[in-house]
């Protein structure tokens, strides 16, 4: 009974999760290359260039820089947890991209091969969950490290967290209403047969990328990491590979966060003014597809950028003010306008 | 032993050994970790059932939301294990009777509930649609007065939030 599985599915999954881990990694590595990139043509500067053409080797000298730095883990410090920390950040970075549709389908020998690791019943509400669960990662680093300042960001990037995923829950909820399903497949295939939701969904979305912003940890809402107030944040006391792994983390949630605001919204692996069933399943046609949603991914973490070294960093209470008192409401009402306008558009 | 099972008495496991924890762990942090934990392994129950709406909420409010809270409050607090206070032994000796009193209720009524054959991974009531369907046909009127009762304690937060300007 055991061996009754259907072991190419196994293979398959295993090279899927293989890939998106890899991908998600690289993108991640440059984009730390193109953050200093954009922060040098924002600041009239020229950022990395003397690693390889372009300082294009700079992410490869980092990361060995960082992997060659001693390891220190404080004495007064929780050992186990203080390892843990960084490891479930790193964790719940990756989880998320379980459940998109990456693309299309393709076929190899008569078996076609879903571009998603897993079609769950409950697309978004996953995500949402694994969202939910990043605070764990920060909280736990920061408790261990047995350090004031750590606490402190620890706890601030706690309760921002809360704060900004229940108007992110809440706009998800006005986008549902639209989509009728939580499986992330079917919102796609909804968006390639009619319109993308951004046309439906505006005011959503607005409120769904500022929470993404807040989620990630960015700035102008990278409190956990003020380097004026706190030091330098919840992963003061880290250093080596560990304090690289949340250095990480965030830039892979800034991917992801891209990816899920492009399926969301931007119709995923959709290419615009483009009907893809005419070509059937064939693979370039798939292949193409994939670079849509990369491209989309990726334009959204410029824009992250971009904000980033626009913006200043806001002030604590301007931050809970802006989640409680202004983001929620606005949530509230969209909510209830997309509810009304989709019941009398049913009738 | 097929797949199921095999997953069944894992998360079984799990489940009593990270309760266990919870209770015998000097610190209260790691205390609220393996209550964590216990969510988690529930939820793969849940998981086991088809439920998948119920797996991921019950993540997403008691793992992400609530526990974060516990976790949040034990921390400021900063309990330590030289630290906490000694309760009176009296007290001890109660806690250990309630929570017997309690556990023999438990049993009593598992007992008494007579065995039933559990649908694994095929029974669908905890998909979306279903739990959707019930929920709003024949629980509507209850569901919707305890999603205004939500509605007004996320109102009241915010006033009282407002109230030191």
């Amino acid at each position: 009974m055991l061996l009754a599985i259907d072991w190419l599915l196994i293979i398959e999954k295993f090279v899927l999760i293989v890939v998106v881990v890899l991908v998600a990694l690289g993108i991640a590595m440059y984009s730390t290359w193109a953050e200093r990139k954009v922060a040098a043509v924002m600041q009239d500067r020229r950022g990395p260039n003397r690693a390889g053409p372009f300082g294009l080797f700079q992410p490869l000298a980092d990361g060995l820089k960082l992997f060659f730095k001693e390891e220190i883990i404080p004495n007064t410090s929780n050992k186990f947890l203080f390892v843990l920390g960084p490891m479930l950040a790193m964790m719940t970075a990756m989880l998320t991209s379980a459940v998109i549709p990456w693309g299309g389908k393709f076929e190899i020998a008569g078996r076609t091969i879903d571009l998603q690791i897993a079609d769950v019943n409950i697309g978004i509400l996953f995500v949402f969950g694994v969202v939910s669960l990043g605070v764990y990662g920060i909280m736990i680093g920061g408790w261990a490290s047995n350090n004031k300042f750590s606490l402190m960001a620890a706890l601030r990037a706690a309760s921002q967290m809360i704060s900004y995923e229940l108007a992110m829950g809440i706009a998800i909820i006005a986008l549902m209403f639209i989509t009728g399903s939580l499986r992330l497949s079917v919102i796609v295939e909804q968006q390639m047969n009619h319109t993308w939701n951004i046309i439906y969904q505006p005011l959503g979305f607005l409120i769904f990328f500022i929470c993404a912003l807040a989620e990630c940890n960015r700035t102008p809402f990278d409190l956990a990491e003020a380097e004026n107030e706190l030091n330098f944040g919840y992963h003061q006391e880290y250093s080596s590979m560990k304090l690289g792994f949340y250095l990480f983390a965030e830039y892979i949630n800034m991917f992801i966060s891209g990816v899920i605001m492009s399926t969301l919204f931007f119709g995923g692996y959709d290419i615009p003014f483009i009907n893809e069933a005419a070509y059937g399943n064939a693979w370039w046609i798939t292949l193409l597809g994939v670079g849509a949603l990369f491209t989309k991914a990726i334009i959204f973490v410029l824009i992250f950028m971009w904000i980033r070294w626009t913006i200043p960093r806001f002030r604590y209470d301007q931050l809970m003010n802006l989640g409680w008192k202004a983001l929620l409401p606005i949530a509230l009402v969209n909510m209830l306008i997309t509810a009304a306008v989709v019941l009398w558009f049913n009738k | 032993m097929n797949i199921t099972e095999i997953l069944f008495w894992f998360l079984s496991a799990l489940a009593i050994a990270s309760a266990l924890m919870v209770v015998l762990s000097k610190n209260p942090v790691h205390s609220v970790l393996w209550l964590i934990m216990v969510f988690f392994a529930i939820s793969g129950h849940y998981i086991l059932l088809n439920a998948q709406f119920l797996f991921i909420v019950n993540l997403i409010v008691y793992a992400g939301a609530i526990m974060v809270l516990f976790l949040f409050v034990i921390m400021l607090m900063n309990l330590n294990t030289d630290t906490e206070p000694q309760k009176n032994k009296w007290l001890k000796v109660a806690g250990v009777v309630a929570g017997g009193c309690l556990m023999l209720v438990f049993v009593a009524a598992l007992k008494s509930s007579g065995t039933q054959q559990v649908q694994m991974g095929e029974g669908n009531i905890g998909l979306i649609e279903n739990l959707g369907k019930a929920l709003f046909n024949e629980y509507v009127l209850p569901f919707e007065i305890s999603s205004v009762l939500f509605l007004s304690a996320m109102v009241g937060a915010v006033v009282i939030g407002k109230k030191g300007d």
